[in-house]
């Protein structure tokens, strides 16, 4: 093989994607640990922003509290770190009151399902278009490792010593039940794959949520023997998940106890700050 | 300071006295020269329950907007008399519906009764206007406000369909306590 | 000239259409005795106006929601009672350190717990001030007439946005659900303040410039791309773990409120020029000490009254001053002891009386009389 060859094929597959147009580099580096997934999450969102061809002024990105929660302060757009739980309340404040801006939520598990069910379910059930990725890495990092809702029954966390014998939630099936138009999984580990399910996520109109399994190797994978952080992505990420397209073509046994991945439920219904728009707010005006 | 007139509405929620209380406060302020603060009071529930609504009436401006010598006190049910009838001053008047009220209150207060669910739903076929006939009746027992503007705030809240209705009631309201005086 | 139209307002909807005088745009709440007429006026008002309402799913939401809705540009209210005042805290301490203006409107109602719902009560005066963890700047206006509460929430709003801080709109039951007759005023007849927008380049943009006591604020979505959080930040928005740059900022945000008492502040004073004895109350409160001062006086007793219209910043000045001149300082509040503790402490000779009543009842002009008479 010559040398010019495969530089022309380089070329080809891929421009080099420019991450610094939307990080703040003078932010970083980010406070995440080595092998942890969050980062490659973050820069499958910043390609699928740019692939939205999103104006940067006109994006928001909303986050709770928690390892996942700090990706705002990295992106170079309007940025929101707000407390605990709370960040589709933030969002959905600023989303009503300015519906021409995209709004992103960047959440943990713990913080989106744990302290901030309540504001998870009503989020779906309004249909507010809201773009929400779920960092699902079944621990809370940022308090040193206890046990999550989406923490498997068994498993060992700070908190569960003696093994979780709390049922973990499916974020995804959750989000369905309650009314959200577009429900996804994605994985670290999936990234091309996880950057085009986030677009498409950023293009529905209405709320859209990603559950996005990546792996915490400093708390839980050492506490559940895993051996490396690429050990866990091939165990929980690659081996653990089938895509939804494919799931269909395999024997029950292949698919049995895996996470299905890309998009699990898409449907139409009316958006909430439209409707507000349309019936509420054009009724008021002639009364 | 000047004088102080005070009316009490009592009953249960939902019988429409905290409306009587605002009707006869707008009948005083807003269709007549004088000041008036309303106020209530009731429980946990919106319905049922004892419930009081008061209207302070006064040439000058009135601070404390709660009842201190009642001037004037309906009462609809035998709870809300028991309840409230207390503060009634000496030569106060306290109208009871005759048929709600058996167990009536003693008291240097001058009574009056008159059954006034009854004669909604006999002469008006609506118990609903019971709180509009005893407006009427402390209107034209108490002279605190003239029938004009009783009248104007009456019909400026409720609604176009029921204006006759109202009308029917205040005007059976001033007929009968013309005749209790 | 006709005279402006009058009409019977409960406080309550006295408190809509301040808040729509005031160009309030969005608001976020859930329902609760006794301040639900608010978000009831709000749904209504709002959109005519082109503005926004939406009832969240609890009350941490609805303070949430609040706050986005103003950091995208719009002045912005919430109003609760109670249990949901207690609910609001975290989100209320939020908008203090990330300087974000809103108005909180609190009806209070009898507690601890659900305790009361549909009774009055002036227990929530601490928690306006010390309720969310940490030091934090408070400003809290304390109407007591419909028509004041109309102005008040007018002036909370200004307050809001001239200081880009959270305040607290304040008042008991009684007056939240009295009626009385009022006046709406014309628009100019009040003093209406928006927050200060930036114009300089984006950026040369800094959300806590320290160049400022109070930095202007970008309305996200306007080209202004900065960040906010909760964590102890520097001038550009970002945490920071730098003790000095944490001790500056903590003693900036209090130092907008110390350094503008003067023009925080307000009070109502009636008779005091030559009272002996005084009288200090808000809220239904201070309308039964109005009613007895003016007994008094009708007595000869030279009773007076000292009626703060804003309780937090305290009006130490305005109660310190009044110590050296009266033999005594009467508080009566619907609670076990709050206010007295604060007139306690800034009183320099007068004695200290505190009248408390926690039955759900109005503290009645009887019991002031009864306490003034004890210093004749």
């Amino acid at each position: 093989m010559s040398a010019p060859a495969v530089t022309e094929k380089k070329e080809k597959i891929s421009v080099p994607f420019d991450y610094n147009k939307y990080l703040r580099p003078n932010k970083l580096p980010h406070i995440w640990c080595p092998g942890c997934g969050h980062g490659i999450v973050l820069k499958a969102m910043l390609r699928a922003i740019h692939n939205a061809g999103l104006d940067q002024d006109k994006v928001c990105v909303v986050s709770g509290i928690g390892c996942s929660s700090r990706t705002p302060g990295y992106v170079d757009f309007n940025t929101l770190h707000t407390l605990h739980g709370r960040a589709l309340s933030f969002a959905t404040g600023i989303k009503f009151a300015k519906p021409d801006m995209k709004v992103i939520v960047v959440t943990g598990d713990g913080d989106a399902l744990a302290i901030g069910g309540n504001h998870f379910i009503h989020t779906c059930r309004r249909n507010i278009d809201l773009t929400v990725l779920v960092f699902t890495n079944a621990t809370y990092g940022m308090t040193g490792g206890q046990y999550s809702p989406t923490t498997p029954i068994g498993s060992q966390a700070t908190t569960s010593r003696y093994g979780s014998i709390e049922p973990p939630f499916d974020a995804c099936e959750m989000a369905k039940a309650a009314g959200a138009t577009f429900v996804a999984r994605g994985t670290a580990y999936h990234t091309l794959e996880l950057e085009k399910t986030i677009l498409e996520a950023i293009n529905h109109k209405g709320t859209s949520v990603v559950d996005i399994i990546d792996a915490c190797p400093t708390y839980f994978g050492r506490m559940n023997k895993y051996k490396s952080a690429t050990h866990m992505m091939e165990v929980i990420e690659k081996d653990g998940t089938v895509n939804v397209k494919q799931a269909d073509k395999l024997p029950p046994e292949k698919v049995q106890g895996k996470a299905l991945r890309g998009v699990l439920h898409k449907v139409e219904r009316p958006e909430y700050c439209e409707q507000y728009e349309s019936l509420i707010m054009e009724k008021a005006k002639g009364k | 300071m000047s004088e102080r007139y005070e009316i009490r509405f009592s009953g249960s929620g939902g019988q429409g006295m905290i409306l009587a209380g605002i009707i006869m406060a707008e009948a005083a302020a807003i269709y007549g020269d004088k000041n008036a603060v309303q106020s209530q009071s009731y429980g946990p529930e919106s319905r049922g329950g004892a419930s009081k609504a008061e209207v302070i009436i006064s040439g000058s401006p009135i601070d404390y907007p709660k009842a201190t010598a009642i001037d004037c006190m309906l009462a609809m049910t035998q709870e809300a008399c028991t309840k409230y009838h207390y503060d009634v001053k000496e030569g106060g008047i306290l109208l009871i519906d005759s048929e709600e009220v058996k167990n009536v209150p003693q008291g240097k207060f001058k009574l009056l009764s008159y059954p006034i669910i009854g004669t909604a739903r006999e002469e008006l076929g609506k118990t609903i206007v019971a709180n509009i006939i005893s407006l009427g009746m402390i209107t034209e027992l108490t002279g605190i406000v003239p029938h004009e503007a009783i009248e104007k705030a009456v019909l400026s809240r409720v609604p176009a369909a029921f204006l006759d209705l109202n009308k029917k009631a205040l005007e059976i309201g001033f007929d009968r306590a013309s005749k209790l005086k | 000239m006709s005279e402006k139209k009058k009409k019977l307002l409960q406080g309550n909807e006295a408190c809509v259409e301040g808040a729509i005088y005031a160009g309030c745009k969005f608001y976020a709440g859930y329902p609760i005795t006794p301040s639900t007429e608010i978000a009831e006026g709000m749904s209504v008002r709002l959109p005519k106006v082109g503005g926004k309402f939406i009832q969240m799913e609890d009350e941490i939401a609805g303070m949430a929601a609040t706050i986005g809705g103003s950091l995208a540009g719009f002045k912005s209210l919430t109003a609760t009672s109670g249990p949901g005042f207690s609910l609001k805290q975290e989100a209320l301490g939020y908008a203090c350190l990330a300087e974000i203006p809103c108005v909180i409107v609190n009806v209070m109602r009898g507690g601890p717990s659900t305790g009361y719902p549909t009774g009055p009560s002036q227990s929530d005066i601490m928690q306006a001030k010390w309720g969310t963890h940490g030091d934090h700047p408070a400003i809290s206006v304390t109407p007591a007439y419909v028509q004041e509460i109309l102005t008040e929430t007018v002036r909370a709003f200004n307050l809001s946005e001239k200081y880009r801080t959270p305040v607290v709109v304040l008042y008991d039951e009684i007056v939240g659900h009295m009626r009385e007759p009022i006046t709406i005023p014309a628009p100019g007849e009040l003093e209406v303040i928006d927050r200060a927008k930036p114009d300089c380049k984006p950026e040369e943009y800094f959300p806590y410039d320290d160049r400022y006591l109070i930095a202007p604020l970008a309305p996200f979505g306007s080209g202004y791309r900065f960040h906010v959080t909760g964590l102890n930040h520097k001038q550009d928005g970002f945490p920071t773990n730098d003790s000095k740059v944490i001790r500056e900022n903590n003693e900036r945000i209090m130092r907008k409120i110390e350094d503008n008492k003067e023009d925080i502040w307000k009070n109502e004073e009636i008779f005091l020029d030559d009272a002996e004895i005084a009288v200090f109350a808000i809220g239904s409160t201070a309308r039964s000490a109005r009613f007895a001062v003016e007994k008094m006086r009708a007595e000869g007793i030279k009773a007076g009254l000292l009626r703060p219209l804003t309780i937090w910043p305290f009006p130490d000045k305005a109660v310190r001053e009044l110590s050296k001149r009266v033999k005594a300082i009467i508080v009566p509040e619907m609670n076990l002891g709050q206010m007295v503790l604060e007139v306690e402490r800034c009183s320099k000779g007068a004695e200290v009386l505190g009248i408390h009543r926690v039955d759900g009842e109005p503290i009645n002009p009887g019991q002031i009389i009864e306490a003034i008479k004890k210093f004749k």
